[in-house]
């Protein structure tokens, strides 16, 4: 039986073209290594699950579909989250580039401002490790909602994913370490020259939170 | 559990105070504060946040005491008075909605609480390996202490997203166990958490990065051996 081997997927930009809103090393290891890893267990998992099939072994089979689910769900929703991504000055980042989907967004939130906050609620929530989702819906209707996934849990079924968050804490804790709102709340980074807010170092992380920095008029925070 | 750390600031006392002061009588006072419920609060950790370098630094470990048990605290406190105030006009599904916050929360807080007493310095308690009835029942139950500590380290691998490990002892039979927990999940039921370990990112992720097995092995460096053996001799 022939095994897929899946393999990790290049990044149409450069770690650092997300800065300031990403940090380049938060991308360089969030790619090359965590989605590395999932990609290798995910192959690992899939020889083991032809294996156990061509040996008509349905314990193993049914052991492994945990560690299937946990892997090909972190490689499906980590290649889809980089395409859902775009440097800022990008014409992709810009909504104008999605017409359609801002039309349908504002139809369902009143606005694309609704939608972000109604967004980043949702994934303040999350308890734990997991996912915040634009999904369109099965079923005549197809209209857009938010959803939230635990750990790697992948959107399938009906369902189809249209932008995904991820909330692991390596998405962002070498940036804004303990403080979540600057990653989810819209345009969270005002830029200061050439030191931006969110690319502080980490140990202004623990004496000037990020939070405060952002929440801060820029001319009173110049240290940071 | 240790009744130092999962400490409350009882209401009784500043209502004595203010009795003291001559505002009320102390009967009055314990009438009119019956109702008051003792707030959960951060306890303090019995050595610094470097204490425990190099195995976990102390940025990791200021932020973890300092940001994440407090959102904890603060939390469950929240959850708490949500619970309370929907009780009080009858709306129970109000109260049973807060449910998840509560065990989200007020787990985060038994967890961590119980984390920070069962680490210590490499130069005091930390570290080496237990000795006495534990060791013994780590014999017992594990076959050595090397495979318990393989064990736990395959179980903090396995965790699937953000979760602890711990070593329990089982209260009807005695004998220890390894369990893991999702997310801040508590150890409840029929065992007792003996030992503790936080595999969410932030527990290690400033210092190790994405190599967790580092952290994993590191960490028995400064395990209390002390700690946890009260606990086992206790329950």
């Amino acid at each position: 039986m022939a095994v897929t081997t899946y393999s990790l997927p290049k990044l149409p930009y450069a770690y650092d073209a997300l800065e300031p809103a990403i940090s380049g090393q938060i991308m360089e290891l969030h790619h090359s290594k965590h989605h590395q890893a999932y990609v290798t267990n995910l192959n690992k998992a899939l020889q083991s699950h032809v294996a156990a099939a061509t040996a008509g072994d349905i314990a193993t089979q049914i052991a492994l579909q945990p560690v299937i689910r946990f892997n090909g769900g972190g490689h499906i929703n980590h290649s889809l989250f980089w395409l859902n991504l775009a440097p800022t000055a990008s014409a992709e980042a810009n909504p104008d580039s999605a017409r359609a989907l801002v039309a349908e967004i504002d139809k369902t939130w009143g606005s694309l401002d609704a939608f972000k906050k109604a967004f980043a609620a949702a994934l303040l929530a999350i308890q734990g490790s997991g996912w915040g989702w634009l999904v369109r819906e099965d079923g005549p209707a197809r209209s857009l909602r938010i959803v939230t996934t635990k750990d790697q849990d992948p959107v399938v079924g009906g369902e189809v994913p249209v932008f995904g968050v991820d909330m692991w804490e390596h998405a962002y804790y070498l940036q804004v370490c303990a403080h979540l709102t600057p990653f989810v709340t819209p345009n969270p980074l005002p830029s200061r020259g050439s030191f931006p807010c969110g690319s502080m170092s980490l140990c202004l992380c623990v004496s000037l939170p990020c939070y405060a920095c952002v929440h801060a008029s820029l001319s009173s925070h110049r240290e940071c | 559990m240790s009744s130092t750390l999962l400490r409350t600031a009882p209401a009784l006392r500043g209502a004595l105070r203010a009795a003291g002061a001559g505002a009320i009588k102390p009967a009055a006072a314990l009438a009119s504060t019956s109702f008051v419920r003792g707030k959960a609060t951060l306890p303090d950790l019995s050595y610094d946040y470097g204490a425990l370098e190099p195995f976990i630094s102390g940025k990791i470990m200021e932020l973890h005491h300092k940001k994440h048990h407090q959102t904890y605290v603060t939390g469950l406190n929240s959850a708490l008075d949500t619970i309370a105030e929907a009780e009080s006009k009858g709306d129970h599904t109000k109260a049973a909605t807060v449910a998840p916050l509560l065990n989200f929360h007020g787990g985060g807080h038994v967890n961590h609480s119980l984390f920070w007493e069962n680490l210590a310095p490499a130069s005091r308690d930390g570290g080496g390996e237990p000795s006495g009835s534990l060791k013994t029942a780590i014999n017992d139950d594990f076959g050595s202490f090397d495979t318990f500590r393989k064990q736990m380290n395959t179980a903090l691998a396995g965790i699937q997203g953000s979760g602890w490990a711990w070593l329990v002892k089982d209260k009807q039979t005695g004998t220890l166990g390894l369990v893991t927990r999702a997310n801040q999940d508590p150890v409840a039921g029929p065992y007792t958490p003996l030992l503790g370990i936080d595999a969410w990112e932030h527990a290690y992720y400033l210092q190790y990065e994405n190599r967790k097995a580092e952290y994993f092995e590191a960490i028995w460096n400064v395990v209390n051996w002390k700690t946890v053996a009260a606990r086992f001799e206790k329950n």
